[in-house]
This record gives C-alpha cells, structure tokens and sequence, in this order.
C-alpha cells in the first residue's frame, strides 16, 4: 500500500491543496530571485544612458517581433569589453579572490581547533559552548566589524595595549590596511566556519579514534588521518560558505580597508552609488556571478547530500 | 573515554575572547563619559540619554523594526511552506526549486541588492520601505527553509499517520499534529529571519528609495565619519535586545525540549 503523507492522497499524486504548498514559495523566487538576475544580465547588456534609470532598455516586448529581433541587433559587449580592458576590474577580481582564499584559510585553522575543542568537551557543555559561538553571529554584522575600529584605529586598544606592554614605542598603522580586513573577515566568518565543522566532528564515531590508538598511533597524527578526512564534508561546506560570500563582501573592507585597491563587492557599489553606471555595475555583477557559479554549485551538492543522508 | 586536553582548552579560550572582547570593548565604552571615544573618562550614561535627542535615528530604528517583523512573517510562511514542499512531495522542477533556495545563502549581498533594484526599477515599483520588505524575505526565507527542513528530516511520520488513519483530514493533521512538532523549528526560522533583516545594510541600501532609511543605513553613514560615543550606545542597545531575545528563545526551545517524551507518551 503506499504510505500516505500529508498533502498526498493514497496513491501518493500531489493534491491541489499540496500543489499550492510548492507554487507560492516557487513563484516568489522565480518572481524575486531568478527574474531579476535574467534583468541584470539584460542590462549588463545595454548601453549606458544619462536620464533616469541611467539605461537604455533595449527589449520592447510591446513592439512584438520586431522587438525581439531589434533587442537581438542592439545587444552590445561594450560594458564586458570596459571591465576587460580596465585594470581597475581585473585587479579587483584577482584582489577579491585572493582575500577571500587566505582568509578561508585562516577560518579553517581556526574554526578546526574551536570546532574540535567544542566536540571533545564534555557533553553537558556542548550545547552552550555551541551557543556561545552563534550568538554574536545574531548580533549585528555591521556593529561587529565596527567594534574593530574601536579597537584598531591609531589611539586605539590595540596600539595602547602593545605600548603599555612595551613590545612598540611608536603607534602602529592597523586600520585601512589589509591586515584589518583579515582580522574582520575571519572574526565575521568564524561562527558560518564552526557550524558545519562541530556537527562533522560530533558525528564522528569514536571507536575508530580508540582502535587508531590501540593501533600505537598518536592523537595528533590519529586527528590527521582518521578526524580530518572523515570531516571532509563539514570542511568543505564551511570553506564554500565562507569563500563564496566574502568574494562579494561590501561592509568589511568597506570600513576596515584602506582605498588603494579596492575589492570587488566595493567596485561594483561605486560603480552603481557614485558613478551612476548601471550597466557597468550590471556586467561586474554578471561576471562575479559566472566567477562564483562552480563553487556555489559545490556547495549545494553539498548541502544536497548532507540533509538526505540525515533523511 | 572523553577528556579535554590542555590544547582544547586554550583552543577555546581564545576563539571565545576573540569573539566576545570587541563586542565587550564596544559596551564598556558606550558607558564612557569623555567624548573622545579611546580615552576612559569614567562612568556615565549620557550618551544613551543623548540618543533620545536623536530623533532621525529612533525613526530609523522604527522604520528598522516594521521592516523586520513583517518580513521574517512572509518568510517564516513562504519558508516553512517551501521546506515542507522540499521534504514531503515529489514535484517536476524540485531540483532547479532546491538550487533557488541554497543559492541565495551564499549569494554575494551585493549582487541580490543589484539585481532586485533593477527589478523594481523594470516593473516601476516605487522603492521604499515595501521594497526592501519584498527583498528581506526573498533572502529571509531561504534560511528558514533550511532549519525547518533539517527539523522536518529528522520527524516521526508515524504520528501523522495516526491521525490520518483516526481520520484527520490532511489539512487538520498538519495544524493539530505536525505544526506543532516542528514549532521551535518555526519559531527559531522567524528570530532568524528577524535578526538578519534587522541587520542588512548592503541589501537595504540598494533597495531603498527617498525617505526610507533603516538602522543600519543610518548607523553606516555615521560610521563612515568615525567612531561616535552615540554610535556606541546604540550598538549597546541593539546587542542586548539581540541576545536577550536569542538567550529567551533558546530557553524556550529547551523547555519544550524536555516536554516531548512526556507528549509523546500520552
């Protein structure tokens, strides 16, 4: 006989009623998710024009045809071709990428010694310590990285702290260099990191750890080969959720960084809030999309796998 | 046999220093009488009274509030709607569904920003506090999704198919039974939702038109300025209100928690 569910009927065809439950969820995202991205891509396409939207729209559906074939006839590269031939993008993207692998680098340190600590404590305390990770992940982003300046700028704690210490006698630079930017990026991150880390590492099966040691391998080596490659999946979840945001990242470097080079999320918001070109900023969004497009693609393999095998 | 080592320790006293001394600094300071924010000149609370003065910025923080509560509902509905429809049915199109759904948590915040202005400048939406409401829940709604699902995944059908055998109709099994199963995963989606709009500035900033200022957009152009006592005591405010409301949830959850086998059991 076959199991009956909510929203299905005896022989298991989706009900009317059930038939809404997917419906609404999927046109709202097709509505506000996907549409405007086919819009970017449209604009990206089109020519830069002075008046209010500061584009020339290039698809008229109203004229039919005709319209179509005009809209094919009038699709430009110009805005590619700018971002091609300026090394203001190019050096951007390279920037962004960078940025964003050495700190997910950094996160995977620190988020494999904080997430492991975590699920080796005793298991009274996990769910505190657990909660005490994600709670400042709730307070506010924006107030986070600002607390930084509190701290790095030049009459800063931190200058104060390493003068009274004596390890300097002269005020160090920290804000507006790409060290801040490290430090703000890793401390915003860190809780996407520890997640997905702690719930691989909780799941790990410690008779294997047990029976490594009986075998005479030490602790440390036995984290190596049996923790880190059972974990593989925490891993890579929390690298792609650090990476793939902090590429597009606006409000770190924003306001830790300094603007001699400027990343890519930064880029793009001049183009569009300064410059007022929206088809350049389109095709910068396009790009970075195409840029990002394998490792969210990964990282929905991913998390595709990770809830069925919970299911 | 479970010991925490020496290592493990130090491991997390640093990660939680790290985590907690800006947020401390940033507090303690917002209590600093002298103006000049990295000088300590004693005990006061004059900044917080001088925020009562600040009338644009409690307007955004109301503006701020409206925006959250309404959108984290639409999401908490379409999300819950879309984890359910993601768990329980087999649909054409669950795959392009799925992918629409992972794809905004990851998804640069600039790039949504851009994308939805251009929607709503194509379709000539007037941009203002609707607007961003509409964008917080296309992005809100996807987190929710995910922590319904994960409830959703790890659920005993057999007490649904108890009631449907006693004969609920489908729809009244889902609010007498499973409903109320998944509520925490509910309740958790909401606060979550709550919290992020609350706290958007890039997506917020995009889709904003005149007169529409949130918190954070104001809090940033003042940030872009420098460091502001003021400032301090609003971020104060805003953290505690945060963690309380998280601290309260969390207490909730576990409480109910504690109830379920004594539920299951009659």
């Amino acid at each position: 006989m076959a199991k009956k569910s909510v929203g299905q009927d005896a022989e298991g065809a989706v009900s009317p009623r059930a038939r809404l439950l997917v419906a609404v969820p999927y046109l709202w995202l097709l509505g506000f998710f996907l549409a405007p991205f086919l819009i970017v891509l449209k604009i990206s396409l089109s020519e830069t024009a002075i008046a209010q939207p500061p584009y020339v729209p290039v698809l008229d559906f109203a004229a039919g045809l005709r319209g179509v074939a005009d809209f094919l006839a009038g699709l430009s590269f110009a805005n590619y071709i700018t971002i091609a031939g300026d090394d203001i993008y190019i050096f951007s993207y390279l920037k962004s990428l960078k940025v964003a692998a050495v700190s997910t680098a950094i996160l995977l340190l620190c988020g494999v010694a904080l997430a492991y600590a975590i699920a080796r404590a005793p298991r009274r305390a996990q769910p505190l310590l657990v909660m005490l990770v994600v709670l400042p992940f709730w307070t506010s982003f924006l107030i986070r990285v600002y607390a930084w300046i509190n701290i790095l700028q030049r009459d800063g704690l931190l200058n104060q702290a390493l003068i009274w210490l004596g390890l300097t006698d002269q005020p160090a630079t920290w804000l507006a260099t790409d060290t801040a930017v490290y430090i703000g990026l890793v401390y915003s991150y860190l809780p996407f990191m520890v997640l997905p880390l702690y719930a691989s590492f909780e799941k790990l099966d410690e008779s294997l750890l047990e029976a490594a040691a009986d075998l005479g391998c030490p602790r440390w080596k036995a984290f190596f080969v049996v923790t880190l490659p059972l974990a593989w999946r925490g891993l890579g979840a929390g690298a792609l959720l650090c990476f793939v945001p902090i590429v597009g990242e606006f409000v770190v470097p924003d306001l830790l960084g300094g603007s001699d080079a400027a990343m890519i999320g930064q880029t793009l918001w001049t183009e569009f809030f300064a410059n007022k070109d929206w088809p350049v900023a389109s095709a910068v969004a396009v790009v970075l999309v195409v840029l990002l497009t394998a490792p969210i693609a990964v990282y929905q393999h991913l998390q595709t796998r990770e809830i069925e095998a919970r299911q | 046999m479970r010991r925490t080592s020496f290592t493990n320790v130090v491991a997390l006293a640093l990660g939680l220093a790290f985590l907690y001394a800006p947020i401390a600094i940033l507090v303690v300071y917002s209590f600093n009488a002298s103006r000049l924010v990295t000088v300590w000149g004693g005990w006061s609370t004059r900044w917080y009274a001088a925020l009562l003065e600040d009338r644009a910025l409690i307007d955004a923080a109301l503006a701020s509030l409206g925006i959250a509560v309404v959108s984290a509902a639409l999401a908490t509905m379409l999300g819950t709607m879309a984890a359910l429809a993601l768990t329980r049915l087999r649909f054409r199109g669950r795959l392009p569904f799925a992918a629409m759904i992972y794809a905004p948590l990851v998804m640069p915040e600039v790039i949504t920003g851009l994308s939805l202005l251009l929607l709503f400048v194509a379709i000539d939406l007037d941009r203002g506090f609707f607007t961003i409401i509409i964008a917080h829940t296309t992005l809100t709604m996807c987190f929710v999704t995910i922590i319904v699902q994960s409830r959703l995944a790890n659920f005993d059908r057999s007490l649904e198919e108890a009631a449907m055998d006693l004969g609920c109709s489908p729809g009244r099994t889902f609010f007498a039974i499973t409903l109320p199963l998944i509520m925490p995963a509910v309740i958790a989606g909401f606060l979550l939702a709550f919290s992020l709009s609350l706290d958007d500035l890039v997506i917020a900033s995009f889709t904003t038109g005149p007169g529409a200022t949130t918190l954070p957009i104001r809090i940033y152009s003042q940030v872009r300025l420098g460091v502001k006592p003021e400032i301090n005591a609003v971020c104060t405010i805003f953290i505690v209100v945060v963690a309380s409301a998280v601290v309260a949830a969390s207490l909730i959850e576990k409480s109910r928690n504690r109830e379920r086998p004594r539920f299951a059991l009659t």
